[in-house]
């Protein structure tokens, strides 16, 4: 039970850091990918129809992770206080600019709502770095401080960045193509979002390697309950975003919604 | 345990459960009217309430944004400033709490995307089809909060094991009485929330003049024919409550009805049960949250009853304009007694996190007074600044009227199809 639960956390984990890390990667670069408001809007709808879908895959880790290891839950959130609030704060932050940046018109409401997405993603990838440095180094009871420890976060918040890169060279069309497309040289688009999706995928699972997290699982009749939801549910979960994929699978030239 | 913290994390906690509270109330009744409209709108194809679909769609997605925001950051406050009550309870409560974002928020989401962006892509049955799933999963995530919650409430099926709890009894846990009445009493409250508010804005429109006469005439008439039945209903669940709640949480019946002789005897037998402290809420917020509740539900039910009998007189729906008037007012009265109810739910639990088990004081997380403060200030003001954009956003909406929805918006007008070139 334990190993299931363990794995589904995992499973969670890496969907979202490979799909929500490349919405907010995508975020930190709007400012390189659209020039100028109307091509920056186009940048967004990219990762218009994913990114709430994408951001959930972090929620239901959180939520596997209160519901099978609450006490790690609680010890490791309360131990790095400040940097899930400054994670938090960046999450709201680009959220509400992606969200409400289509509902009003002029040019002072699309610079702050620009601003709040692009701030807020360099927030939240800055966090995860922060984290992950602390983590990685196994120091789960303190934020970790330190030239080392900076120099590790800003290390994992620029994979977000070429992470989020190399997706919106898949997304995109025209001149904004272009300009993600440098990265990849000659080697091609997929490629390249294959090589930073398995150091996306490597970085969480040395995280997991880390943590205590067959110690602390959850007590034997929750699993019993949470677990087969789980294995039940996952599949659904997976097919329901798939849908989301496949249909939105065309490159955009064009605004969305938001 | 610092006081100082303690006191920083309960008001964080309070400010973002309220604000959350507040404007999920109104997406969970305005989902399920959305759905409703848009089935009517799928199986007779017509235009207007296809229109209908789009505009108060429009101003649910809107809404939506504080709701998820919110939701996101109280998932994570358990940890953060509540690792006590994981640590303690973890084992039951969380379990509601993994049940929550794997059965609700994580589909609720993805269809959201679907529904909002799949527009004119999707089959119209389909795109119905995800509509309802939507408002179903929100119904599902209302449902598994109130899991989580009604175990503070009222503890069951769980055994103590050393220092956390073990859950013993899931069948308990899931049909726990402090979880299916207040199910029942928030949907209720939730559809009262969005009929008035779908009333309101309405009759601000045919208040205007505006050209929309038909489409806002027919709003109107769905806000108020949904509100009297689901006031009633709300109040009837509500009111199955009190037995329940008496057994199970004595003092807080108590406390509503200032009962000071029985208040002293609850007192006596927690300090003879549990030790020496105060076991008693704070009884004027206590009976403060369910006067204002009552009495504001009194005010809407006489204004919903005179204005079920008016809608049938087109004339009336049409001019009448002190009408109109009243029910821009009434806007936000179904929010202040949803935020009163709330009130006198939470405070009469305290000082209790778990009822008779674990103490709030006991739950908080071992946090400097500093963290928590910078913690509360960043987020006060976020979803401050959040909340009057995202009202400021709503009325202008509300106020532009059904030509100027982006929602739903047909591809034809803005976007030709683009080429499928390549894709991954």
């Amino acid at each position: 039970m334990e190993i299931i639960a363990i794995a589904a956390l995992g499973f969670f984990a890496v969907g979202y850091f490979i799909l929500g890390g490349a919405d907010i990667g995508v975020g930190m670069l709007l400012p390189f990918l659209g020039r100028d408001a109307a091509e920056r809007r186009v940048g967004i709808a990219a990762i218009a129809p994913f990114f709430l879908g994408n951001e959930v895959w972090l929620v239901a880790t959180a939520g596997i992770l209160i519901g099978g290891f609450p006490i790690l839950e609680g010890a490791l959130l309360s131990s790095l206080f400040p940097v899930f609030v400054a994670l938090l704060a960046g999450w709201v932050i680009r959220d509400m600019g992606l969200w409400l940046r289509g509902r009003e018109t002029g040019r002072v409401w699309w610079a702050l709502c620009d601003g709040a997405i692009v701030g807020g993603s360099w927030t939240i990838a800055l966090s995860w770095g922060w984290t992950f440095a602390g983590l990685l180094a196994g120091i789960t009871d303190r934020p970790v401080a330190g030239a080392g420890a900076m120099l590790a976060a800003v290390g994992i918040a620029a994979l977000f960045a070429l992470h989020g890169l190399a997706f919106a060279a898949l997304r995109l069309a025209g001149t904004q193509r272009e300009r993600a497309r440098r990265l990849s040289g000659e080697s091609g688009e997929v490629r390249t979002f294959v090589l930073t999706s398995a150091a996306m995928t490597v970085a969480v699972l040395a995280v997991g390697w880390r943590l205590p997290l067959a110690e602390s699982a959850a007590d034997a009749a929750t699993l019993a309950f949470l677990v087969p939801v789980l294995l039940v549910l996952t599949p659904l979960l997976v097919g329901a975003q798939a849908w989301v994929w496949w249909l939105f699978r065309h490159r955009v030239d064009r605004p969305s919604y938001l | 345990m610092n006081a100082e913290t303690l006191e920083l994390a309960r008001l964080q906690f309070a400010l973002t459960a309220g604000a959350h509270f507040l404007f999920v109330a109104l997406t969970l009744g305005l989902a399920t009217i959305v759905a409703c409209i848009q089935t009517r709108a799928t199986f007779s194809r017509s235009e207007v309430h296809a229109r209908m679909t789009r505009f108060w769609g429009q101003l649910y997605v809107i809404n939506y944004a504080v709701g998820i925001v919110t939701g996101l950051v109280m998932e994570f406050q358990f940890g953060m400033s509540w690792s006590g009550l994981t640590h303690f309870a973890g084992n039951v409560f969380g379990a509601s709490l993994a049940m929550e974002t794997l059965v609700a928020f994580f589909i609720e989401s993805t269809f959201l995307g679907l529904w909002i962006f799949g527009w004119h892509r999707l089959n119209r049955w389909a795109h119905l089809a995800l509509i309802w799933i939507v408002t179903l999963t929100a119904y599902a995530s209302a449902y598994w909060i109130l899991v989580s919650n009604g175990f503070l409430q009222n503890p069951v099926g769980y055994r103590v094991d050393g220092d956390t709890l073990v859950l013993t009894d899931l069948g308990a846990l899931l049909t726990n009485h402090s979880t299916i009445l207040p199910f029942w009493h928030i949907l209720g409250g939730a559809l009262v929330t969005a009929s008035f508010f779908m009333a309101g804005i309405s009759a601000f429109h045919l208040f205007r003049r505006t050209p929309e006469q038909e489409f806002f005439r027919r709003s109107l008439r769905i806000g108020v024919a949904t509100s009297l039945p689901a006031l009633m209903f709300t109040a009837s669940v509500g009111g199955f409550q009190f037995g329940p709640t008496g057994e199970s949480q004595p003092m807080k019946i108590a406390a509503y009805t200032r009962d000071h002789a029985e208040m002293d005897r609850l007192q006596a037998e927690m300090v003879a049960q549990f030790g020496p402290g105060d076991y008693l809420p704070p009884v004027a917020w206590v009976q403060g949250g369910a006067i204002t509740m009552l009495g504001v539900f009194g005010l809407m039910l006489m204004l919903s009853g005179a204005s079920f009998l008016l809608m049938w007189f087109r004339p009336v729906v049409l001019r009448f304009r002190l009408w109109h008037l009243l029910l821009i007012a009434a806007i936000p009265m179904p929010f202040i007694a949803m935020i009163a109810g709330w009130v006198f739910r939470e405070m009469g639990r305290q000082p209790w996190v778990v009822t008779g088990l674990l103490r709030v004081e006991d739950a908080v997380s071992p946090v400097s007074s500093g963290a928590m403060l910078a913690s509360l200030i960043t987020f006060s003001v976020l979803f401050g600044v959040l909340i009057l954009v995202n009202y400021w956003l709503l009325a202008r909406q509300a106020a532009r009227g059904p030509d100027e929805v982006a929602l739903g918006r047909p591809e034809a007008e803005t976007r030709p199809e683009p080429a499928p070139t390549a894709t991954f």
